[in-house]
């Protein structure tokens, strides 16, 4: 059973949120990068960037597939981790921790209260995947 | 996801590899481990050490007779006369029109005995090939089913299965094998692979399969045996730009815009194919199918487009990023005045242009055993 941290929200698309006053750090979870495989490649927006809830904003790319990354609110960019173009492995060996993707300054906070609780995406996720 | 048309087809170790946790995935209507561990650690095993396949997928078609020679000499681009019983050989099946029917190989088991190593995915459009377009007294056997095919590849497979085999291993040449019993299992010891790497394909009886398959991981665990799924059995063969049916080479394509010229043979007689080859050498190719490196990771995909400016001028065939050569790497068809190593081209990647440019092959040196 892949890890769910309760502090964070999740989406459907198996993105992480963690709220850090008004802004949110963003990443892909456990199960997502269990299911993805060696992580090689992962494109993500500059910084400034603006945002969509549940629209694409980058891709990360796996030995064999490539995958959309879908944000979970709506803001601007105002960090990237830099880190992943040069070891996107970081994604799989610490995907809630140095595998961060992007902080986002929110737009609409509220946004949060629509995303999945831990409970809920551990029932998403259960009898998934193999 | 739709349901398949037909249920996937299972290897005798299908089982075995769902109880290892292995991720399963349809291939070419199989339902094959792409992988256990995962694809860079089953590369670099393969690279660095020993890695087991079960490619028992593949399909294996034996022809005996006194004109089962005449027959794959028809078939087959390459020379089989020139094979030794104990030899293999790698060619094309091409039809009339130069494009690909398949790639397999040829073992001369016996003076009037051959085995044909087909293509999983192919072996019925290869099975009705080459039983309508035989010769004479050739009689066909299709053994796919009750052929069980498990590859020891990496630079401990000769140890590993020197120790378990009841003959010596070391004197099999590359593209030879030898009759031999590995952990008691006989078969054919085949000096071959799809990895670059030295070792060894060992066909045996399909229900010997999970016997030899457990031996050869219990007897290699000191030397850090792994299996290896499909994953990296794909990304291995790319560091050598191997080409694969159905990504590099098909139909539509022929063996000489495909870098497989040296395996076809006009001065041995007619095959089907030769005419449409032979006019094709004497004009010259258009195309070629070359390795590229990207100068980012961005990964390049089969069917991305390949362009030189704002030109498309070409199709990416293979690629992905290269555990060994630590890079994304692929194969493509491009113009052949663009096919010199050093030109330079761009992949074609979510509507934005990554740069590459072609590069000598095989991208990672090979490690087979030398003749």
């Amino acid at each position: 059973m892949a890890n769910v941290p309760a502090e964070l929200k999740y989406t459907r698309e198996h993105e992480w949120a963690k709220v850090e006053g008004d802004r949110a750090r963003i990443g892909i979870t456990a199960f997502a990068q269990e299911q993805l495989g060696d992580v090689v490649f992962v494109e993500l927006p500059k910084v400034g960037a603006k945002v969509t809830a549940m629209k694409t904003f980058g891709v990360v790319e796996s030995v064999k597939a490539v995958s959309d990354l879908f944000a979970p609110v709506t803001g601007e960019v105002v960090e990237v981790n830099v880190e992943l173009p040069k070891k996107p492995e970081l994604v799989n060996t610490d995907p809630y921790g140095q595998g961060w993707m992007l902080v986002i300054r929110m737009g609409n906070p509220k946004e949060i209260d629509g995303l999945m609780g831990a409970a809920d995406y551990e029932k998403l996720t259960a009898g998934a995947g193999h | 996801m739709t349901a398949p048309m037909t249920p996937l087809k299972r290897t005798p170790l299908r089982d075995v590899h769902v109880k290892a946790g292995a991720k399963m995935v349809p291939f070419g209507g199989w339902d094959m481990p792409v992988q256990y561990t995962g694809i860079i650690d089953e590369h670099r095993t393969v690279r660095g050490a020993v890695g087991l396949f079960d490619i028992s997928h593949m399909g294996e078609f034996e022809v005996q007779g006194p004109d089962a020679l005449a027959a794959v000499q028809r078939l087959c681009t390459n020379d089989a006369s020139t094979l030794a019983v104990g030899q293999v050989q790698y060619a094309a099946l091409c039809y009339p029109e130069g494009g690909i029917v398949d790639d397999l190989t040829v073992y001369r088991l016996a003076p009037e005995h051959f085995m044909l190593v087909v293509n999983a995915s192919n072996i019925d459009k290869d099975w009705a090939w080459v039983t309508s377009h035989s010769e004479g007294r050739a009689r066909w056997a299709n053994v796919s089913d009750d052929t069980a095919l498990l590859a020891v590849q990496g630079p401990k497979a000769e140890a590993l299965v020197g120790r378990l085999a009841d003959r010596d291993v070391t004197g099999i040449d590359y593209y030879h094998f030898a009759r031999g019993a590995v952990a008691g299992v006989e078969g054919i010891v085949s000096r071959t692979g799809y990895t670059g790497e030295d070792g060894f394909e060992l066909y045996v009886p399909a229900g010997q399969a999970e016997r030899l398959w457990n031996a050869l991981l219990e007897a290699g665990r000191d030397d850090g045996i792994k299996p290896i799924g499909l994953g990296a059995r794909d990304t291995l063969r790319l560091e050598m730009k191997y080409a694969l049916y159905g990504n590099d080479i098909d139909q539509t394509t022929n063996p000489l815009e495909a870098g497989l010229g040296w395996v076809v043979k006009p001065a041995k007689g007619d095959f089907i194919g030769r005419a449409a080859v032979e006019a094709l050498r004497a004009r010259g190719v258009g195309r070629r199918l070359v390795g590229f490196e990207m100068v980012e990771r961005a990964v390049p995909r089969h069917g991305y487009r390949l362009m030189a400016g704002d030109a498309p001028v070409g199709v990416v065939t293979s690629g992905s990023f290269g555990p060994s050569v630590e890079r994304s790497i692929g194969m493509g068809y491009v113009p052949a005045d663009r096919a010199a190593v050093g030109t330079p081209l761009s992949v074609e990647i979510r509507g934005a242009r990554h740069e590459a440019r072609v590069v000598k092959t095989p991208f990672h040196p090979s490690h087979t055993k030398k003749a």
